[in-house]
């Protein structure tokens, strides 16, 4: 019937499925829309998109795919049961060319607030003019109106209310690349789970199987037997970016660091503390005190291969922070094992760790130079993900992928 | 064809009663998402009264499987019965007890089965579910049995999202998010709740409300559930309306965190 408008939901990125479009037509034989525009509008949403992170996407495809379809029909329908006027959509005696053009250029919000002001004013009925509320007439709002564009006043059902539904785009704030709050971002660390049997715990839950097993072994007498329960082995070292340039993110930061310390299933969890870059030393604490400092090498060769590494920061400093100068060279020493500059303890955090990825709250510069280079140094070191739902979900499936 | 058009003790939004009806007539199972406090629960509790149909609840907890809510086969305690004798241990029907959506299906009458908060279980629940909610039976190895539903049951699954859903799953539902009522229809919910309460302290209750609902740093959003217990407290202490939005008495029934309380007294200042 209209599958055209299947394939452009698929190509917006929605996955309607065969299945979902065969329901919508069985709802449509049923007559599930109840005959009206708005009804298909609510039809359709319901059964083919199944998260409110996509109802906005859904909102623009369903503008853009039925913006030209022609309602002549539907509408003088709905209009004679309404009206009970049978004259309603011939009595063309009142167009007005210019006055439709006019109205053509005012927007939804100026027409809404026009017609407020109107219902103030007026007083009596007016019919066939162009500036009061009335049927007939060339006015933006009332009934049976000849205007291009315009609020009908009363009466349920006018074809243009789903367009007012989905024009709203009441959900753009439920997208999924949207920063959002702790607990979506504790759904999304959830993904990083790996449940083994092997871990070194007491047998304290029973096992059925070898129960049945043994007792029968056992010739009937009851035997019962226990077994190691299943845990997640994920262990993860979580480092995080402190000062300067994030303190514009640090409510966001602090909503991911309450998701991970909350969502409390990792087998080990170590956060520490950074600025711009980590150096010689790591912190316990955000406010990166030296009484707090703990060296980064101690941390290389105490934390075993198997953690999980998170960096979180906006990969934008100053060149030589990165690349080394003021900020590494004053221990400098003359061994060429020891890392030089930011850039090269990094590197050894890959060397040391096979998953490691580094999440941005910050999108990438896009003016000049300066800012980008540093952005671009560590996205080519580590895999780079945008510190949203999506990014998080992305970095974690990452992080398990061996 | 039943419909079903909101109930006295429920207020439902045109959307949500087209989604319901929606569900039953293309007999798949209704998918509710929505803000912690939107009534989703509730919402199966009201077609159940409007429909005049028995109710079955499935709480779902983070350690249920799809199997629990088939049936049990309670082998251990056929194992003990075993040891000692007693009679009937050959009999394995007396050893299957059926879960909820069991019930669901040996019913009589068709009943409706709310499956609540499906996001808590293991991410792969869903899945095992696919067949039995697509076919509407289920096969009992043990004891050779095919349990087919003698009434399709109207099935209402609710998530908070704390979990992705398999797109498999998805697919099979009709879906509706509970969006946070408006004004208009918030005010129309408490009077449902409390028919003669006073005008002045609805509007005022309500205005202090969306105030605390819109500030940009609160963390858990104060929901319908509190405003009505809100209410309830205020009644109960006897507050004149004109403090309500100037003092808020008793934020901790709105508001359960300890930050956002800071926030709303900071900004109440």
């Amino acid at each position: 019937m209209f599958e055209d408008f299947l394939y452009l939901l698929r190509r917006n990125g929605l996955k309607v499925s065969l299945t979902e479009w065969m329901s919508l037509m069985e709802a449509l034989e049923k007559g599930l829309h109840s005959s009206s525009f708005t009804g298909f509008y609510y039809l359709c949403r319901c059964l083919l998109v199944k998260s409110e992170a996509d109802f906005d996407c859904f909102d623009r495809t369903f503008l853009q795919y039925f913006r030209d379809v022609p309602f002549e029909q539907e509408v003088s329908q709905e209009l004679l049961d309404w009206l009970d006027r049978p004259d309603v959509l011939t009595d063309y005696a009142n167009w007005d060319e210019e006055q439709a053009r006019i109205n053509e250029m005012l927007s939804e919000e100026e027409i809404e607030q026009m017609l407020q002001e109107r219902m103030k004013e007026q007083t009596e009925e007016h019919n066939g003019g162009n500036y009061w509320v009335g049927t007939h007439g060339m006015s933006v709002f009332g009934n049976s109106g000849l205007s291009p564009k315009g609020i009908r006043v009363g009466g349920q059902g006018m074809h243009r209310r789903a367009f007012r539904v989905a024009g709203e785009r009441r959900f753009r704030d439920f997208r999924g690349d949207n920063t959002l709050d702790t607990r979506q971002f504790q759904v999304a660390l959830r993904h990083l789970r790996q449940f083994s049997g092997l871990v070194d715990l007491p047998a304290t839950e029973f096992d059925v199987d070898n129960t049945i097993q043994d007792t029968a072994d056992n010739g009937g007498m009851l035997t019962v037997r226990y077994k190691k329960p299943r845990q997640n082995t994920v262990k993860v070292l979580l480092l995080m970016d402190s000062g300067g340039s994030m303190d514009y993110y640090a409510q966001m930061c602090s909503a991911l660091f309450q998701a991970v310390s909350k969502v409390g299933h990792f087998k080990d969890l170590k956060v520490y503390y950074f600025h711009n870059c980590p150096y010689n030393h790591v912190y316990r604490t955000p406010n990166l005190m030296s009484a707090d400092a703990l060296p980064t090498d101690w941390l290389l060769s105490n934390l075993s291969s198997e953690y999980k590494v998170i960096f979180v920061g906006d990969a934008q400093m100053a060149p030589h922070e990165l690349m080394g100068g003021y900020y590494y060279g004053r221990d400098r020493q003359r061994d060429p094992d020891t890392p030089k500059c930011g850039l090269d303890w990094l590197r050894r955090f890959r060397n040391k760790y096979p998953n490691v990825i580094w999440v941005n709250p910050s999108q990438r510069p896009s003016w000049g130079q300066y800012w980008t280079q540093t952005y671009d140094t560590i996205a080519a070191i580590f895999p780079m993900f945008p510190l949203t739902v999506d990014g998080l979900e992305a970095g974690m499936k990452k992080l398990l992928a061996r | 064809m039943n419909e079903f058009h909101g109930r006295q003790n429920y207020v439902a939004d045109p959307e949500l009663m087209r989604a319901v009806n929606i569900a039953m007539v293309l007999q798949k199972p209704l998918l509710i998402k929505g803000e912690p406090g939107t009534g989703k629960t509730m919402l199966a509790e009201a077609i159940a009264q409007a429909l005049d149909m028995e109710l079955i609840i499935w709480n779902i907890k983070s350690t249920t499987k799809a199997q629990d809510g088939l049936y049990v086969y309670d082998v251990v305690q056929r194992l003990y019965d075993s040891q000692f004798g007693t009679a009937g241990v050959d009999n394995i029907e007396k050893y299957v007890k059926l879960g909820k959506l069991g019930q669901a299906f040996t019913a009589e009458k068709q009943v409706i089965l709310l499956i609540d908060e499906i996001d808590k279980a293991d991410l792969e629940f869903p899945n095992d579910l696919l067949w039995e909610l697509d076919r509407m039976e289920f096969h009992i190895p043990e004891t050779g049995k095919t349990v087919i539903a003698k009434h399709r049951p109207v099935v209402i699954i609710t998530s908070n999202a704390e979990k992705e859903l398999p797109d498999a799953f998805l697919r099979r539902c009709v879906f509706h998010y509970i969006e946070f009522p408006d004004k208009e229809l918030l005010a129309e919910i408490v009077r449902v709740h409390f028919p003669d309460l006073d005008e002045a302290l609805l509007t005022q209750v309500l205005e202090a409300f969306y105030r605390i609902r819109q500030l940009p740093s609160i963390k858990k959003k104060p929901s319908t559930s509190e405003i009505i217990d809100w209410i309830r407290a205020l009644q109960h202490g006897g507050v004149d309306p004109k403090r309500v939005v100037k003092e808020i008495p008793y934020l901790g029934v709105l508001v359960k965190k300890n930050e956002d309380m800071d926030t709303v007294r900071r900004m109440w200042r």
